[in-house]
């Protein structure tokens, strides 16, 4: 299967990437391209041009920053995998990563690339909403922020302007006593997520429940935060009753996708039993 | 656009079509058809090779982006006339049938072994999740490649 025709364009800068990309108002830009080449291939996507900027320096890499953990949009899974310090800090990310789908996938495709093309069964925009990460831009105007609660707005579909390039995701290093999770439901034959659901969770030292923040994926048109359920743990002992009385909530006021293999009221009880999964793994991580 | 490209330690270049995928690059220009298309939807992984030293699949990958880059195909594996051991535990634990999926199964467990050289079964069955094979069942290829981690884990 052969794409239709483009031009290649390689960025050696962003700045570069950015005016190439003003240029070429319809091309796309190319990450680890394992969801725009196979795309292309089946000519769902037909860009005239693609902008390559897996190569651009400062686009890459995993710096640590004090009390953040930054983390370049073109690193490839592969390498946040082998991270020590990631998997010191942000131990879900690797727990993550280690789902997304095979060992050759992960050698190419990228952090941002996940992002930015915002699939509803994607990985890791459960993990970024549950770790509150913050998205850099870079456009014809400027960096700007996002936090990650605002990225995600529709199917396929995030905050990014079209002449936008995400540049780097930056992730707030968790206070003591913190335990993460992310539990997925693959989808047998294509391995991507029916339901994910991340918990990052935060106990005080009267062992009670400081900090939680659940980001759900795969269940609905796109990655949503399900404040509903870190309202109902927060300040509570972390028992198996508040866990399962909180995860029943998780389902609720959100809209679900439904598909030949399930529907949506199998994604919805899906999301309860994943939430409770993913919020009981990671009290008893942050209970150490 | 002009590619420069190390295939199996020989340098070539070309001028491709930036459309021109790793896998036809490889298997239609160089003539070099041991890796093989399965699927073209980048689920069978018939068509992985090493690129940079990493398991990837050449079907999604164009060749533009192979540009200065190491490749290693099942051709290139054998050293002076000696399999490479893992070539040899398909061999020895039969983990082949048609041998379809073959090239694509070895360049991934060659990629896997050298992360992680001494690996569960359940280890190895994750690891070679992106390659389907028809026949087999797999049973076998695990076996096979327990034997090559073994054997490259005594040195020899
Ligand atoms: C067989 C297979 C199985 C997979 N299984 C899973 C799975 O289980 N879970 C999962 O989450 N994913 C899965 N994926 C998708 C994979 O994770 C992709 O690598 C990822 O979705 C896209 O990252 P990429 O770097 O490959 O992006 P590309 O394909 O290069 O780009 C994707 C889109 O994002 C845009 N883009 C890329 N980088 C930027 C940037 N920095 N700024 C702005 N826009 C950008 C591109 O223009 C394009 O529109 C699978 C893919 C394959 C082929
Ligand atoms: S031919 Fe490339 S994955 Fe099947
Ligand atoms: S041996 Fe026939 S497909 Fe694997």
């Amino acid at each position: 299967m052969y794409p239709s025709a483009f031009t290649y364009y390689r960025a050696g800068s962003v700045q570069e990437a950015l005016k190439l990309l003003m240029e070429n108002p319809d091309a796309k830009l190319l990450a680890g391209g394992h969801s725009l080449i196979p795309a292309m291939k089946l000519r769902l996507a037909s860009p005239p041009a693609l902008i390559d900027i897996s190569r651009v320096p400062e686009l890459a890499g995993i710096r640590d920053r004090g009390d953040r953990i930054v983390i370049g949009a073109t690193t490839r899974y592969d390498d946040i995998q082998r991270s020590e310090l990631v998997r010191q800090v942000l131990p879900i990310l690797p727990e993550a990563i280690e789902v997304i789908g095979d060992l050759q996938v992960r050698n190419m495709g990228t952090i941002g690339g996940a992002l930015a093309h915002a699939d509803p069964a994607a990985d890791l925009p459960a993990v970024v909403l549950a770790l509150g990460a913050e998205l850099t831009a870079f456009g014809p105007d400027g960096e700007r922020t996002i936090p990650a609660d605002q990225f995600f707005v529709d199917l396929f579909t995030t905050a990014l302007q079209p002449n936008e390039i995400l540049t780097e995701i930056s992730f707030p290093k968790p206070p003591a006593h913190t335990g993460m999770s992310y539990q997925k439901f693959a989808n047998p034959a294509s391995g991507y997520a029916v339901v994910g659901a991340a918990a990052v969770v935060t106990l005080g030292d009267d062992g009670k429940v400081a900090a939680v923040r659940v980001g759900v994926t795969g269940a609905g048109p796109y990655a949503v935060r399900r404040q509903n359920v870190e309202q109902a743990l927060t300040g509570q002992e972390p028992t198996a009753a508040a866990i399962e009385a909180a995860s029943q909530l998780a389902s609720e006021g959100m809209t679900f996708n439904s598909d030949i293999f399930a529907s949506d009221e199998y994604r919805a009880h899906l999301t309860r039993v994943f939430v409770k999964r993913a919020l009981t793994a990671a009290i008893e991580r942050a209970r150490g | 656009m002009q590619i420069t490209v190390t295939v199996n330690g020989v340098t070539y270049t070309h001028d491709v079509e930036p459309r021109l995928l790793l896998v036809h690059y490889l298997r239609d220009v160089l003539n070099l058809t041991g890796t093989h298309i399965g699927c073209d939807t980048s689920q069978c992984g018939a068509c992985t090779i090493l690129l940079n030293g990493k398991a990837v699949k050449s079907c999604t990958v164009f060749a533009v982006q192979a540009d200065g880059a190491e490749i290693t195909t099942i051709e290139g594996l054998a050293r002076d006339g000696q399999l490479h051991p893992v070539q040899e535990g398909f061999w020895e634990k039969h983990g082949l049938q048609c041998g379809y999926c073959t090239p694509g199964m070895i360049m991934t467990a060659v990629d896997f072994l050298q992360r992680n050289p001494n690996p569960t079964e359940e280890e190895i069955r994750h690891a070679i999740e992106g390659n389907l094979c028809r026949c087999t069942g797999y049973q076998n290829i695990v076996r096979a490649i327990q034997y090559a981690a073994e054997k490259m884990r005594s040195g020899s």
